[in-house]
């Protein structure tokens, strides 16, 4: 692979298929972009067979100066190539889902769609801090016009406050930029990430930092813009945003935030400690009492973004790789969840629970794919959301009990939630005429469920898979952060084992062979 | 004093001074039956008076032989980058006339005005002059004959109440504005004893006097005035309202041009020395402007009126590159006013394709719902500038505000700054407004006529621009900004 621009060309062929789709009519628009997107897929996985563990941290790397302050500067380590992977897997999925849903202007639809996955491969692949900014940024405008356009009746207030809340964000971050590009005289991010500021200046830069990843994760009290959004986009943009621009903020906290400024990340973990503690108890009670599906299910993300980041800030191993896979596992379920609502929305367009009910009757397959993600979505052993959860508070007990503690009330919480939902949803009788009347999920639905599926228990039985990729740049960024890391009040100190067991028969010198005869006997 | 040299050295002036008396006396035996052709002359002349800055621009031109007539022009290679943007934006603004006249919104005398290209014309050699005055005499000369065609063009549509009215107020104030101005010219002369730059900056040397102090406050007033920065800024959105739209769009380019690179002129070559006196002004003025331009945009319905805020919000981000008081915001401050003189030609020239059946020209609000149905091309090409005037990556408008922003931090002013980026967010509100009432509303159906190629073509052009392909152009823009920034500060 060597010299092939992959990372380039899996921006080309989607930025390719957008113009296209703009000006060609609904249906070719269709198959172009589920051509182009399921084109970037394979080169996607051409990516990750090609990605050498254990190889140079960064792989894969384009450089070529641009002008002013810009370089076109490209490379990807294991946690970016997790990400893109999630994207492209995503994507075709997002054109499958809007193939009928869709009617009005399916041309700038789907090339709105392909932008967005360009400007993502972008973000994630960045090596430049002002390329990173400019991609980050850019998705506003494909975004604010997707929901804007094709969103529900309360669009127009979701899309602006989406708009304004990211744009506040990102402009501190840039500030932050300017005056870090001016401090350590480069602005290729992993010179950056070994750079050492002023630890009075960290301070700072975190904060502005924190402005822009904080509204996008989102945490509490910054999250009121996401349900909105989620509501009234339609459900291809609800998958985009939870299973891909969510993770946009995970992914600064642990490229930025966390190894260019450990000494301020140990100093505010408080911070986010207290936000995501109040986001895990009361994003999921609100979630509990939602009479919209796609409320909930939104309600339920911030949760779960809650758990990334309390163990993204844990400063170990175990919460570092499992606020990782809790970010993958997040986006392959809630994408799925939004999924299985749009599904039962496109026969129906309602999103009340209320008008559902018994669906396991007259939608098995439906109801299986639902159990299945609504079982991942609580974290039952075997499917990713266990592993990613697992990890992430084990890795926070280390460092603060309380914490974990209360996070781990989440996953309870969680449970009731999702089975509560899931009850009225798809057990219980057929209270409604239409809805009991639904077909079961056609061949197009069965192509978008099953592959999620698929990589949903993956992820659960395997998980090596997909943090051996990470591992080594885990291992880098935790030793990066190892002198700044708080000492955790667990204490887990290996303690003397004894020589025996405690239930071990005394055993008298040269008698081993005579009770074994005895034991025989 | 060797006048061959100085004339050589105005001869794009020149060009433009004689063209126009020539146009003035076709104007007056052909009358507006011959409008269309004075028009097209009177590009042409700007177009070769544009040809001849090339050479100098191209290879540099600073020190004692770029000035002219004994000290009272300093032609150097910032004044020609000033010129050669006040002359595109004036050959822009009457290639949108023709249409604009045509139509039924010009009243009861339709059919394109002779006069409207002679004044643009006279209008350019005012501002030409102004840029590269190096002396008061020579700066109030240009300032005012800029401002007098300027009156005279608001007010073009005799019959018409509205243009009558912006003419008006445009004179009443732009008067008062000019006595501040010739005030503190007078207050600097006393207190200094010359009029010429070099002179006033030696007496301002060491401890400045209170006189002297009010002098730079009165002078910096009167300038705050031309180029509409909060406090001053109260005719704006009258005057662009009310003035025919291709004159709205030449007040707000190239007039704008001229005042902003005059002002820079004053605050660096004349009030170097106290940059102490002049900063917080500019800063005050800068904060403000941004922040009051923003909010003063958000309840309008007018898109005239809306873009005049929008210029007062930009006037506030290139006064950011004047208050860093360094060479880098100076360049940052040219490539800002660059960028948006595309940005408003292009908004301008969609303005003014937004036409019904008749040809009448819609502009506000309620008229442009739904346009992406009904036009799209026009609609996308507005998209791209108001998300590109919001500063959203990748579009050009992003660069603008990232050189500005980055030479302000880079000099330490990280607190105004932050203040200035986060007011900028308001700014997006009322941006993104246009973009929600064109794509997300039902259609209006009243946009539908169609526009000439002209139109088209400066539509397309600038759409280019800004849908990133003007970042190929931004190193040598860089470059060329640097080069007329640095010649600003050569003064010892």
């Amino acid at each position: 692979m060597e010299g092939l621009p992959i990372l380039s060309l899996m921006m080309l062929v989607p930025l390719a298929g957008a113009a296209a789709c703009l000006f060609s009519g609904a249906n070719a628009a269709r198959w172009i972009a589920l051509g182009a997107t399921l084109v970037t897929f394979v080169l996607g996985i051409v990516l990750w067979s090609n990605y050498q563990i254990g190889g140079p941290q960064w792989q894969f790397t384009e450089r070529a100066a641009l002008f002013a302050g810009f370089s076109w500067a490209l490379g990807i380590d294991g946690i970016a190539l997790m990400l893109i992977m999630l994207s492209v897997f995503l994507m075709p999925i997002c054109i499958l889902a809007s193939w009928q849903s869709v009617q009005k202007r399916v041309g700038e639809y789907m090339a709105a769609f392909q932008i967005m996955q360009v400007l993502m491969i972008g973000t994630y692949a960045a090596q430049d801090l002002f390329l990173f900014y400019v991609f980050f940024e850019a998705g506003l405008i494909p975004m604010y016009l997707i929901i804007g356009v094709w969103g529900g009746d309360n669009r127009i207030y979701a899309s602006y406050k989406f708009f304004l809340y990211t744009l506040f964000g990102s402009v501190l971050m840039l500030i932050a930029m300017f005056w870090m590009v001016a401090q350590a005289n480069t602005s290729d991010i992993p010179t950056l990430m070994q750079y050492d500021f002023p630890v009075q200046a960290q301070t700072w830069l975190w904060l502005a930092f924190f402005a822009s990843f904080a509204v996008k994760v989102p945490m509490w009290p910054l999250h009121t813009w996401l349900p909105d959004a989620h509501v009234q986009a339609p459900t291809a943009g609800s998958v985009i945003l939870a299973g891909v621009l969510l993770k946009l903020g995970g992914y600064g906290f642990i490229r930025f935030s966390l190894p260019m400024f450990p000494e301020a990340s140990a100093q505010w973990a408080w911070l986010v400690f207290a936000l995501s503690m109040i986001a895990v108890v009361y994003t999921s009670l609100v979630a509990l009492v939602q009479t919209d599906m796609k409320k909930l299910i939104a309600y339920s993300s911030v949760a779960h973004m809650a758990i990334v980041t309390v163990g993204l800030f844990a400063f170990n191993v175990q919460g570092l790789e499992g606020a990782m896979i809790v970010m993958l596992s997040h986006g392959l379920v809630s994408a799925a969840l939004f999924l299985c609502v749009g599904v039962i929305y496109d026969r129906l367009h309602t999103r009340e629970i209320a008008r559902y009910g018994g669906l396991a009757i007259n939608m098995p397959y439906y109801a299986l794919f639902f159990l299945l993600f609504t079982m991942a979505s609580i974290g039952l052993p075997g499917t990713s959301g266990f592993v990613g959860e697992f990890l992430s508070l084990a890795g926070i007990y280390q460092t603060s009990s309380l914490v974990a503690l209360v996070s781990t009330t989440g996953i309870i919480l969680g449970a009731a939630y999702m089975l509560y939902l899931y009850r009225r949803v798809a057990f219980g009788g057929q209270a409604n005429a239409d809805a009991a009347a639904m077909r079961d999920i056609s061949a197009r639905e069965w192509a978008m469920m099953a592959p999620i599926a698929a990589a949903v228990l993956w992820m659960g039985v395997y998980p090596e898979s997909f943090l051996a990729p990470m591992r080594a740049d885990i291992a880098a960024l935790d030793a990066r952060l190892s002198s700044a890391a708080p000492a955790g009040d667990a204490r887990l100190a290996p303690g003397a084992p004894r020589e025996h067991a405690a239930n071990a028969v005394e055993h008298h010198e040269g008698t081993e062979n005579a009770g074994a005869k005895e034991g025989a006997q | 004093m060797d006048f061959a040299a100085s004339f050589a050295l105005v001869l794009p002036e020149l060009v433009l001074t004689g063209a126009g008396l020539v146009l003035l006396l076709v104007a007056a035996w052909g009358g507006d039956k011959a409008g269309r052709l004075i028009a097209i002359a009177a590009a042409t002349a700007l177009f070769a008076a544009g040809f001849l800055l090339v050479p100098a621009l191209h290879t540099g031109a600073d020190g004692p032989a770029t000035l002219a007539f004994g000290g009272l022009m300093k032609i150097d290679t910032f004044a020609l980058f000033a010129k050669a943007l006040i002359y595109l934006s004036a050959i822009a603004a009457l290639i949108i006339a023709p249409a604009f006249f045509d139509s039924p919104s010009a009243g009861t005398e339709r059919g394109m005005r002779a006069e409207y290209p002679v004044l643009i014309l006279f209008s350019s050699v005012g501002m030409s002059i102004m840029v590269s005055a190096s002396d008061f005499m020579t700066l109030y000369l240009g300032l005012e004959l800029t401002s007098l065609t300027s009156y005279v063009l608001a007010a073009i549509l005799r019959r018409d109440t509205r243009s009558g009215e912006a003419g008006l107020k445009y004179f009443v104030l732009g008067a008062l504005a000019s006595g501040i101005l010739l005030y503190g010219i007078s207050l600097l002369y006393g207190f200094t004893g010359g009029t010429a730059f070099t002179a006033v900056r030696e007496g301002l040397t060491g401890t400045m006097g209170t006189g002297a102090l009010f002098g730079v406050i009165f002078v910096l007033s009167g300038l705050a005035f031309k180029i509409s920065a909060v406090p001053f800024h109260m005719w704006t959105p009258d005057v662009y309202e009310g003035a025919p739209t291709p004159v709205t769009a030449f007040f707000s380019t190239a007039p704008k041009v001229a005042a902003v690179a005059l002002t820079a002129r004053v605050v660096f070559e004349v009030f170097g020395g106290q940059v102490a006196a002049w900063q917080q002004i500019v800063m005050f003025m800068a904060l403000a402007s941004i922040i009051f331009g923003a909010l003063g945009a958000i309840g309008q319905e007018n898109l005239k009126r809306l873009l005049a805020y929008s210029s007062i919000n930009n006037i506030g981000f290139i006064l950011l590159g004047l208050a860093v008081a360094n060479a880098e915001g100076a360049s940052a401050m040219l490539v800002y006013l660059f960028i948006y003189v595309v940005m408003s030609i292009g908004s301008f020239a969609a303005l003014l394709m937004l036409r019904g059946e008749d040809g009448t020209l819609y502009e506000t609000f309620a008229d442009i719902r739904g346009l992406s149905v009904t036009r799209p091309a026009i609609a996308w090409a507005l998209l791209l500038f108001m998300f590109s005037l919001a500063g959203i990556p990748p579009l050009l408008g992003f660069y603008s505000k990232f050189v500005v922003f980055q030479a302000t931090i880079e000099a330490g002013l990280v607190a105004f700054g932050a203040i200035a980026i986060a007011a900028s967010v308001i700014g997006a509100f009322y941006y993104i407004k246009f973009v929600k009432v064109m794509f997300f509303d039902e259609p209006a159906g009243v946009v539908t006529g169609k526009s000439g190629p002209a139109h088209w073509v400066l539509l397309g052009l600038t759409a280019l621009i800004v849908l990133p392909l003007g970042y190929l152009l931004t190193p040598s823009l860089t470059d060329l900004a640097d080069k007329a920034a640095a010649s600003l500060f050569l003064v010892p």
